[in-house]
Parts: structure tokens; sequence; C-alpha cells
């Protein structure tokens, strides 16, 4: 089927630019050539957040006015060059994606001085610039991973419905509609479907849940408040394919029988913002959002409610506070969300991708759906590969895949020579996996027996220069700063773990500071009113579990094992190294370095506050 | 002057409910921060207590209470950042702005610097923004280099 969308999509798009066989350019013979090929000329253009961090903006400025240059007029150029959202590989951007009489060729780091030999020795040339193309780690970050959420991502213009429905798109509404919501609702819960957001529950169940409930007042509420640290997969649906996450809603919205639903969004993503408003618009107008849908009778419309910025509101109740309107605090869990919700009427609240999820389920079958991934995880998960790697990036594979494979064959390895030593998932919430559960395959269950969580599904892989102790520090710092203040043990158990682990990195611990962690995490873990507490030790706990060697020798030997405790460094300036430049002696700001000119650099510790500037400076990393 | 323009955040302001946030950011596009003056006005005249607004406004962190520089500076402190060494990239901004201790805006109020949990761009972290215009792959060097050109435009300007 999906061979078939391709070609789809290339054929539509091709039919656009009619009028080119009309325009003359300046190139004689190759004219000629040059306008037959731009017959079936289409140039995609990544503009997801990478992308225009990248540039792409420019490039795409570029590749009209080059095309215009040659001849060709303005809104032929126009609508041959494309937007698209992110293809995930963000390390190689702009990627830009040329498709010519039906050859395909993917060109990496383009910036826009490469513009012009593009445009005239390939589109109009015929002859692509071989040493710019993509390489081997393009497809073998590719080719490895199974995409039915992100296919469209990077091949659909997000601003456009009908790109949408070229695909396929709205076909999974219609299909919903013709169906009780009985039958919807079996279907997805037949597909073994489990929320993306973190904890994994049955998304079917949540449904059927609200659906039983007979209070005509009911809200369906899309968790776009994406706060992990490290993760980015909704942001990345969101701006490539905003109408996957529309279609879903309406169809849950149809299951439970809600007419109203939301889209909490983080102000922090303005481009999926953006693209979510040019969506429901367009929705609006097709007739997809508002009353009596498809003349089947049932009303549904959809706001955007953009966050303030509070990690806490990625709660279910919090966040329904928020939209509210008032301070965005958990309250205890004595009814579910699908009892008294938002409002205080029956609420279903799902993440992102679990809504993009749903109208694949609705078209093509839950018997299909649980083709992917393992028995009680079905389905593909998008994780954010980031940290250091070679490929970073956004990656779509089956549940149940390993460790190893996601980070060697996919994200082609590490960067440097240094070694890998944990890979961090879920967030604030996850745990660290240290390197001999490489093995381990991917999905809910096995995420938690090693004390850690699926999260959203960020997954950050550090080396040997990271310290455990001080990565747990920065995630409980994270997590105390975000704490609501609602419960004391949150609010004041991560505030007491953050100054321990504080101590212990500045190699002031003492002997009995590990159980001490220990003993809090687990009463944190158990007394917290909400998920941000109850995982909040999480990152402690399982650094605890795998890297106890570390804790033990900052606290014993005032040793940081991976060097990076500025207050534990011993900082030297290395002979062989040094290059007598002075640097770091016109930097330092204790006058600790002694150096003249054509001799090798020289510290003295008694005056070292150990600020590591001298380190940072040293463009030959002589001090050590 | 504040009465004018309160009043127009008052009109548009529909009367949903969940308008205390509402109001809050369109007081702060209008006058850059919360203002003190500005909240207890709505607040006489929605029967709203004041505390509630600040309750709000100090829960959230888009909220500021105090102005803002010209130049807004973010650096991102999520996880693919920090392990990519976003730390000494911040101590350097700071210190090529002179930021004073337990500051954010520096004193000339061209710049802010603030940080930010994560932008979603971790697979070019780590990552600055200036006036939400996103730097991927930034180094203390190369964020100092961004700062000069910011600061040239903005005191040619």
């Amino acid at each position: 089927m999906a061979e078939k969308n391709k070609v789809k999509t290339k054929a539509k798009k091709a039919a656009k630019p009619k009028a080119s066989a009309r325009v003359k350019t300046a190139k004689g013979t190759k004219s000629n050539k040059g306008v037959s090929s731009l017959k079936n000329l289409t140039i995609k253009i990544c503009f997801g957040t990478g992308g225009l961090a990248a540039g792409s903006q420019d490039v795409m400025n570029e590749f009209s006015k080059q095309l215009k240059v040659r001849g060709i007029k303005a809104d032929i150029a126009k609508k041959c060059v494309n937007k698209t959202g992110c293809r995930g590989f963000c390390a190689k951007d702009v990627l830009v994606e040329i498709n010519m009489n039906g050859d395909k060729e993917i060109y990496q780091l383009i910036t826009t001085d490469k513009v012009s030999r593009i445009v005239e020795e390939h589109i109009i040339g015929g002859d692509p610039v071989d040493q710019w193309l993509v390489g081997p780690d393009y497809h073998a970050f590719h080719d490895r991973q199974t995409k039915i959420l992100l296919e469209q991502c990077g091949q659909i213009d997000p601003e456009d419905i009908d790109d949408y429905i070229g695909i396929g798109g709205y076909r999974g509404v219609k299909k919903a509609l013709s169906q009780t919501q009985f039958e919807v609702i079996e279907e997805v819960k037949a597909s073994g479907l489990r929320g993306r957001g973190g904890a994994g529950f049955p998304a079917g169940l949540k449904w059927e849940f609200c659906n039983m409930s007979d209070n005509p007042e009911k809200y369906i509420i899309c968790n776009a408040d994406e706060g992990d640290p490290g993760a980015f997969m909704d942001r990345a649906i969101i701006e490539g394919n905003p109408h996957s996450v529309i279609e879903g809603m309406i169809i849950g919205g149809y299951a439970i029988g809600a007419k109203e639903g939301y889209i909490y969004i983080r102000a922090e993503y303005p481009l999926a913002i953006q693209r979510l408003e040019i969506a429901i618009k367009q929705a609006k107008k097709k007739g997809f959002l508002g009353k009596n849908i498809l003349k089947k009778g049932f009303d549904f419309d959809l706001y955007i409610k953009q966050g303030a910025g509070a990690f806490v509101c990625g709660e279910a109740s919090a966040l329904m506070r928020s939209i509210e309107g008032k301070r965005g605090m958990p309250r205890a869990k004595l009814w579910r969300s699908a009892v008294k919700g938002l409002r205080d009427k029956p609420t279903v609240l799902n993440n992102v991708e679990t809504f993009a999820n749903i109208p694949l389920i609705i078209l093509n079958g839950a018997e299909w759906y649980r083709g992917f991934g393992t028995e009680k995880s079905t389905g593909t998960k998008v994780f954010a590969l980031t940290g250091k790697m070679k490929n970073t990036g956004l990656i779509e594979v089956p549940m149940g895949m390993t460790l190893k494979e996601m980070i060697f064959d996919i994200g082609g390895g590490m960067t440097g020579r240094k070694k890998l030593k944990a890979i961090q998932t879920g967030g604030p919430s996850g745990g660290c996996i240290p390197a001999e559960h490489l093995d381990l395959p991917v999905d809910f269950d096995s995420l938690a027996s090693v004390g850690s969580m699926m999260g959203s599904g960020s997954m950050v892989v550090v080396d040997e220069e990271t310290c455990m102790v001080d990565l747990a520090k920065f995630f409980i710092s994270f997590t105390q700063h975000e704490s609501c203040g609602k419960c004391v043990p949150c609010r004041i158990g991560t505030k007491r773990m953050l100054e321990i682990l504080t101590r212990i990195t500045e190699g002031n611990g003492k002997e009995e500071d590990i159980d001490l962690l220990l003993e809090l995490g687990s009463d944190i873990k158990h007394a917290s009113l909400c998920g941000l507490g109850q995982s909040a030790p999480n990152p402690i706990l399982s650094t605890i579990r795998f890297f106890r060697d570390e804790y033990e020798a900052h606290i014993k030997y005032g040793r940081c094992p991976a060097n990076a405790c500025k207050s534990l460094r011993q900082y030297l300036v290395s002979v062989e190294a040094c290059k007598m430049c002075g640097k770091c002696s016109r930097i330092c700001p204790s006058g600790a370095i002694i150096w003249e000119p054509r001799h090798n650099a020289e510290l003295d510790k008694s005056k070292c506050v150990k600020c590591g500037a001298c380190y940072d400076a040293c463009p030959f990393n002589a001090i050590l | 002057m504040i009465e004018n323009k309160c009043l127009k955040i008052l009109d548009t302001y529909h009367k949903e409910r969940g308008s205390v946030i509402s109001i809050l950011q369109d007081m702060q596009e209008v006058f850059g921060y919360v203002r003190e003056d500005a909240v207890e006005w709505f607040s006489k005249k929605l029967n709203i207590p004041a505390s509630s607004f600040f309750g709000v406004a100090t829960f959230y962190s888009q909220f500021y209470l105090k102005p803002r520089g010209k130049n807004i500076v973010t650096a991102c402190c999520g996880t693919a950042c920090h392990v990519k060494g976003s730390e000494a990239i911040i101590n350097r901004m700071r210190a090529d702005l002179a930021v004073a201790e337990g500051e954010d805006t520096t004193s000339d109020g061209q710049f802010t610097m603030e940080n930010v949990a994560c932008v979603g761009a971790c697979s070019i972290a780590p990552v600055v923004i200036v006036n939400k215009k996103v730097y991927g792959g930034v180094s203390p060097e190369k964020a100092s280099g961004i700062l000069k050109d910011y600061e040239k435009t903005s005191k040619g300007g």
C-alpha cells in the first residue's frame, strides 16, 4: 500500500506545473532537456524545526530564484518547490529531495551556495551532483525503520489538506462514521494500541469507559504538551502531518460521544501550533469538522489551547486544570478522567502519537496493526534518538526492537572514540539502561523491568564523558523545579534529593548518602500525588542500581570517573600537547596559569578555582 | 494610558471559562511583562483577587514579572543539550554579555538570558535561540559569535 501511495502523490504533484512546456529557457541546447524534465519536477525541502534552523527557508528561496533566473516562470517554480515536514534525519539538514521524471534523488547538508550547481547540473543537465547526495548512513537510517506514522512526514505538504486527502486521508473518518460507536471502540481495543504518552494504558479501554457514561457533555483532549526534555516526536508528527492527529481526534470524539475537543500544545512549538491552526481551518472548510460531519449527524469542533510552560501540565488532571485557566496542579485520583475530567465532565485524554495511529487502525483493521510489534506492545513507536550518536533524529520502529539495533544499525553507532555507557529512556520519569543491557527489546514491559519506562520515547545515548551522578542531578533539578508543590513528598523530597546529589558532585558526599537516596526515592515514589512525583526518583534509583560504583567514587575518593564534575576535577597542563599559545593564561580568571611566550603553560593548583575556563578555551586539548 | 490598553484587552476577552491565563498572555503581549498595576486594574474590574492572577503568573514559566531585554537569548537545557555541553555555552554567553549573578537581563536592557527545558530540536543539540531564530550545533565559540552579531545590529539600530 505504501508504494501505491507514493506513486499517487508523485503523479498528482507532477501534474501541477502544466505550463512548463511552454517556457523558454535561455540555455540553448540544454533547454529542451531542461524544459521536458520540468514537466515532472518536484523539489521537496525539509521544513521541520531542524530544517529551518539549518536554513531551509533560504535554500527554498534560492531554488525559486535560480529557477526563475533560468527562465522558468515564478509561479511554476513556486509550484514545484514544496515544503515538507521533518524526515527525522535532522543531523543532515537541509535535506532536499528532487523528483524528476520518476527518479528520486536526495541531497543532504544543502546550503544556498550549493543550489545553483544542483539546478544547473541536475535539473537542467539531468546529471545529479553525486558528491552531495545522501550517503550510506542515510539509507541505513531509513531502511531499517518501519514507517507507518512517519511515512507521510517529509512526503506531503503539511499545509495542504488536499495532499493529505490525496494519500487516503480522512477515509478513516468516513469509515468510522459509517460504523457504530461500539464497532469503532472494538476495533481500537482489538488492535491492542496502548497510549503513547508513557504509561501505556490501552486506548480502546479508555474510550470504552468514557463511552459508557451517559453524561451529554463529554470532551476529548490531545496531549501535545511534550515536556520531556529529549523528546520531539509529537512536534514532528504535528509539523509533518497535522491532519492525521485531527482525523484521529474526530474518530475518537465520535466513538466516545464528545462534541468538543482540545489540543493542548506547548507554546515552545510555534511552528506546530501554526500548522495545526491551518489544518483545523482547512478541515472545517472541507466539512470534516463542524456541524453534521459528512451528513452523518455528528457535530464536532476542535480548539487549540496553548500551554504556558509547565512540565506538570503533561499530567492529565493538571492539563485539564490548565485548560480551565487555573494553576496546573494535579488532583488526587479518586476517579478516572473518563468519569470526571475537564470541567468535571467525562473526558478522554490521549497523546499525539496515539491519535495519529487511529485513522490507520480504522482504515486497515486491527489485524493489520497487530502485525507490527510484540504480543503485548503492538504497533510501532517513534523514538527520538539523540545524544552522542552519529545519526541523531527521529525513528519509527516496531515495538520489541532491541536497543542495539536502534543505536548501532539505525543510529550508526557512537560519535568519537568514547564508548557507549548508557541509554537514558523516558526522560525525567525514566531511567538509565547500562551498555550490558543492549539486547533488551524495547517495549512497555521490558523497559519497566529494568527500572526505566517508555515515557514518550526519548532516547539519549551517553558515553563515558557523562557522569551518571551528574545526569541524575540534572533530571532531579528539572523535576524539582517543575514540581507543582501541591504534595509534600514531591515538593520537599525532590529538593532534599537535589541537595544530596549536589553535595556528592561537589565532593562533600557522606557515606550514608546512597542509602538515604534509596530510602527517600522509595518514599517519594509511593507517597506522591501524581505521575510526576511518582516517577521523579527513577533516574536516581536506576543510576544507583547500575552505576553505584560511580556514586561511591565520588563519595569515598572524591573522584568523578567521567571527569565531568567540575569541582572534583584536577586540572593539569599536558606538556606534550601544549602548543604554547597562552590562550589559557589569558582566560584564567584567578591568575593560576603562568605562561610566557615560547614556554609551556604551568598551572598553580593553589590558585586554581576549578572554573574550567582554560579547559574550554584550549584549542589543542592540552588541559587535562 | 495603561487603562486604555487594559480596556482593549478586556474587550477582546470573551467570557469563556479559563480567562485568567488568556488575560495574562494578552497583557504580556501588550506590556512585555505582567505589570502589577495592570493586574490590580483587572482584579477590581473583574472581581477576581489579584492573588489569583499572580498565582497563575508565577506558576507558569511563560510569564515574567520584570521587564525583559530587547533581545531574548534562550539556551536549551534539555537532556541532549546537557550531555553535549549546554552548561559551558550558557556560562560563556553570560560572561560575554556580562549578565550579573542572579539576574537575567543585562544592565543596558539589550539582552535577556533565559533557559528552557527543551525546545524539541534535540537532533541538532546543543541549541540556542535568539529572538525565535534557532541555532543548532552550537559551541561556546559559535554562541559568542552569534551574540556579537546581535550586539552589532542592536547598537547600530
